[in-house]
């Protein structure tokens, strides 16, 4: 069985020693005998000194205690853990890609215009969009994004509407971006076959309605196959139609969101494109739009002249900017290069294949753990724990931290909620069968464990189940909090 | 595809068009109309290739700064960050598997807490300017009102951002100007935009100018109940004042200069720092200290109860995917420096920019610097040309210049902002002043 590695715990700055660091020029402080202006003089700094020896080591051991795709399979529904190639790693990290500054002149960065512009292109064929900017830096600021163009688009027409419509499936992000950009969010309920229910969706669009935000295949890894019928009662309804890009992996070359219909598109890079997740981030959320929005998108656009490029910021519907610069740019450089890698035909394969692997996937753990709805799934399917509860009293929760043990990421736990003790299992396409049929044996042996083996998991793990409403209840959340915290627990004061 | 028939015939069927039945006719396409797909070393040759016709930090001497810095980052930095555990994982969803990158997110949260003095900090936002815009959101959310302030001497990327995030809110954006001589906040014309529907001030410390403002520690006495946002440069805390020590309530930045690459402006890292009491307000991830089952330390993400996957349309911000890895980054570089060598090279940037300004200041066409004022690590000068046009010169002798002022403060024209990092050597300013003298 796997076994996680378990280092030293202490923090790094409950660690002793001195700094070997040279700063530069650090003999040369003419002139600084007097550097700011009154009571603006720092008094206290407390940080560690340590030699990059320790340093060096006290992150490596972090770093084993922490799972990634690197180690194993990490079937973590929505979040497209695919394998990250390395040679996207390396060009990422060329002098010539991290050693620019963004406010260089454009004689000087024509190789980064050339490729931004580049990558744009593929990502309109890709998605069946007119145009795509790059800028946002992540999937749900690409939400954000869109609904900032669907209101500027609205404005312009002299038609200031004020709902979003979401399905009760969605993703968190979703509504939580309409609202930020100020929409008053409607949710309808998903119909009986898990899909959008066409009847709901009628009594909630209207005059007022800005758009409607969804993912197709949906969080179930279900095609709504009415897509059509939904983007016209959305597009007579004078709205827009919203495309999260999440589940792109599912599709590519067998349809896109232009062929569908959709208007605003986001793209996850770090899902599709194989960019790595970093931990939670960077990503890259670029968003591609039909050409009646083409007018709105953020500024500078990245424009070619006779084979030289510019940005050119002179486009006075324009948004304006989500974030400074040009987007995650070393992101952008990794999915460039994964798409010059792949090709047409290697695009398409990687999506066929991720759907074969899900269901074949799905069809191994069916005996004990049943997926509601039809049968055939995208690059995802949802299974349910609700049997698994009702006998044996084992969760969703459960299954998961078991998974840990046998040296695998759990899925996404609880997500959609219109399943019951829900498992969100997404392979993608750089699995082996060997890998998922080991998975799936794992998977079964679970469903036949003592429970109180499961409930107690993991075992093997850097730290046993760890107490998530103690940290609510504390909120200690720096080193200086802590310190403080004892101070005041402790008698002396 | 290797084993498909086989897992295909499992599933009774017969073709891969097969898994694709439920898609309708009608939206279905016929494949990409893309490239055929290289081999890795081509794409390796071919990206280089294209990448080579930039001209990079690394062989040229650099003098632009606004927000990116072109600073050393040791190689240990790099290590770290590489760690296929780190960069290939995800968002801790579970805790127990994921304690290392829990830990050093804890670690960097704990070192930007120090930094600005401020006990709270969140795991991440994209970067500086969309800090702003939540920060401004978190304003609104702690006193209800909708009144925000910020300096005329801004960006244009922060206002524009800022301009985006406020606007779903309905916040009003008022912004207050600087005083021409020193470059500092126009006390009077912030007094007269302060009334009593101010929710929040912004203020950057050093300013979009290089400008350490005078006024900074004072604000708070001055605004006691508008909340105070101070926009920092991490490296500058080395030898500044703590924002949190000045009364801030919020405090933001660029963390880029904290170990990453300038990447021509992304990924990024957006700090975000708060009081203690304001933490249940506050947008993003956030780590916290906890145990696990058998009373051992251990950490997880919390409060999610602020957040989208719980709170849908009412969390406090919508992020998911933030910019962790930098955050780890951030964490490596400061334990690498530590506390002498953060002092030392907040001083140092200082010392360095000064020189420059001297420099400059001897070429009798140049006004440097252009305001009256201590800086950090850099200045505007002000130019006899357009600042444009002495980069194109620059270019033709492999310096890259400074940055032109007026695209983001309009009055400034003929006004370029130079900078000076440990990076930037006695040579490198020589051959700017060389190349600027024949400007004149
Ligand atoms: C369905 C769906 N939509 C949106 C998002 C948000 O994307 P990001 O995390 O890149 O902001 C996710 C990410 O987890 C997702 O799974």
């Amino acid at each position: 069985m796997y076994r996680q590695a378990k280092h030293d715990r202490r923090l790094i700055m409950e660690k002793d020693g001195s700094s070997d660091f040279d700063v530069p020029f650090s003999d040369d402080l003419q002139g600084l005998e007097d550097f700011a202006p009154a009571g603006m003089l720092r008094e206290s700094l407390d940080l560690p000194s340590l030699p990059e020896r320790e340093v060096v080591k006290h992150y490596v051991n972090l770093s084993q205690m922490n799972f990634s795709v690197d180690n194993g399979l990490y079937p973590l529904g929505s979040c497209t853990m695919k394998f990250n190639p390395k040679y996207a790693d390396v060009l990422a990290s060329l002098p010539t890609v991290a050693g620019l500054h963004p406010y260089q002149d454009e004689d000087s960065v024509q190789g980064a215009l050339r490729l931004l512009h580049d990558l744009e292109l593929a990502l309109c064929e890709v998605s069946g969009m007119d145009a795509v900017t790059l800028q946002p830096a992540a999937g749900a600021h690409g939400e954000f994004t869109g609904m900032l163009l669907a209101k500027a688009y609205h404005a312009k027409s002299q038609e200031p509407r004020t709902q979003v419509v979401v399905p009760d499936s969605a993703h968190g992000t979703n509504p939580s971006s309409a609202a930020m950009a100020g929409f008053e969010v409607i949710e309808i309920p998903s119909g009986e076959d898990g899909c959008v229910d066409l009847e709901a969706l009628r009594a909630a669009v209207g005059e007022r309605t800005a758009a409607l935000m969804i993912t197709n295949p949906n969080t179930l890894g279900i095609f709504e196959s009415q897509i059509r019928e939904i983007a016209k009662v959305v597009h007579e309804a004078g709205a827009l139609l919203y495309y999260d890009g999440a589940n792109l992996n599912a599709v590519m070359g067998r349809t896109s969101p232009g062929a569908m219909d959709f208007d605003i598109v986001h793209f996850n890079l770090h899902k599709t494109f194989a960019t790595p997740h970093g931990g939670g981030g960077p990503g890259a959320g670029p968003v591609g739009v039909r050409e009646r929005l083409v007018p709105f998108l953020p500024v500078p656009r990245i424009v070619q002249r006779e084979g030289r490029y510019r940005l050119d910021y002179d486009r006075p519907d324009s948004i304006g900017t989500v974030r400074s610069f040009y987007g995650n740019f070393a992101v952008l450089v990794r999915a460039y290069s994964y798409i010059l890698r792949k090709g047409a035909d290697g695009l398409q394969e990687a999506s066929e294949r991720a759907v074969l692997n899900s269901n074949y996937l799905k069809r191994r753990l069916a005996p004990s753990y049943p997926a509601k709805y039809k049968e055939l799934r995208k690059h995802e399917f949802v299974v349910s724990c609700k049997r698994l509860k009702e006998e044996r009293g084992v969760r969703a929760l459960d299954v998961g931290k078991r998974l840990l043990d046998y040296g695998y990421h759990a899925p996404t736990i609880y997500f959609p909620a219109l399943v019951e003790e829900a498992l969100m299992i997404e392979p993608t396409e750089t699995e082996t069968r060997e890998t998922l049929d080991q998975f799936a044996e794992a998977m079964l042996r679970i469903a036949g464990e003592d429970p109180e083996l499961v409930r107690s998991a993991p075992h093997n793990a850097s730290v046993r189940r760890v107490d998530e409403v103690f940290a609510a209840k504390e909120a200690i959340l720096s080193y200086r909090a802590f310190k403080r915290r004892a101070a005041k627990s402790s008698p002396k004061g | 595809m290797k084993h498909a028939a086989e897992m295909l015939s499992e599933l009774g069927l017969s073709s891969v068009d097969q898994l694709f039945e439920d898609v309708p006719r009608e939206v279905r396409t016929n494949g990409l109309r893309l490239p055929r797909g290289m081999s890795e070393a081509e794409v390796l040759r071919h990206v280089r290739s294209m990448m080579a016709q930039n001209l990079c930090a690394d062989d040229h001497p650099c003098f632009l700064g606004a927000g990116i810095y072109n600073h050393f980052v040791p190689s240990a930095v790099r290590t770290i960050v590489s760690r296929s555990e780190f960069i290939t994982s995800y968002t801790p969803y579970q805790p127990e598997v994921s304690q290392g990158m829990l830990q050093a997110l804890f670690e960097y949260q704990s070192y930007i807490a120090e930094l600005t003095g401020l006990d709270a900090v969140n795991s991440s936002n994209y970067d500086a300017s969309t800090a702003l815009g939540e920060a401004a959101s978190m304003c609104m959310r702690l006193n209800e009102r909708k009144r925000f302030l910020v300096p005329e001497a801004m960006s244009w990327e922060r206002k524009s951002v800022l301009r985006n995030y406020a606007a779903g809110p309905g916040i009003e954006v008022v912004e207050y100007s600087y005083d021409p001589y020193t470059g500092e906040l126009d006390l009077e014309d912030l007094r007269s935009k302060a009334t009593p529907g101010t929710s929040g001030i912004y203020v950057e410390v050093p300013n979009f100018l290089g400008v350490i403002d005078s006024h900074a520690p004072m604000l708070k006495q001055e605004f006691p109940d508008v909340a105070l946002v101070v926009g920092a440069n991490p490296v500058s805390l080395g030898a500044l004042k703590a924002p949190g020590d000045y009364g801030a309530d919020i405090c933001i930045g660029e963390g880029q200069p904290l170990g990453m690459p300038m990447s021509f402006g992304g990924p990024l890292l957006g700090l975000f720092a708060c009081r203690q009491e304001h933490v249940r307000k506050m947008p993003g991830r956030v780590i916290g200290m906890t145990r696990d089952a058998e009373g051992e330390k251990a950490y997880c993400m919390t409060l999610q109860t602020r957040e989208q996957h719980i709170r849908r349309s009412k969390a406090t911000s919508n992020i998911c995917t933030n910019e962790a890895l930098m955050a780890v980054a951030a964490a490596a570089y400061l334990s690498i420096l530590g506390k002498e060598g953060l002092e030392t090279l907040a001083k140092v940037n200082m010392a360095r920019a000064l020189k420059l300004q001297k420099l400059i200041g001897q070429l009798e066409e140049f006004d440097s610097p252009a305001f009256d004022a201590y800086h950090f690590n850099e200045f505007a000068v002000r130019t006899p040309v357009r600042p444009e046009k002495i980069n194109k010169l620059l270019i033709k002798k492999g310096i890259i210049g400074g940055l032109p002022l007026h695209g983001h403060i309009r009055q400034l024209e003929d006004h370029m902002l130079l900078c000076a990092t440990e990076l930037t050597s006695d040579e490198d300013m020589e051959r700017l002043v060389e190349a600027l003298r024949e400007v004149q």
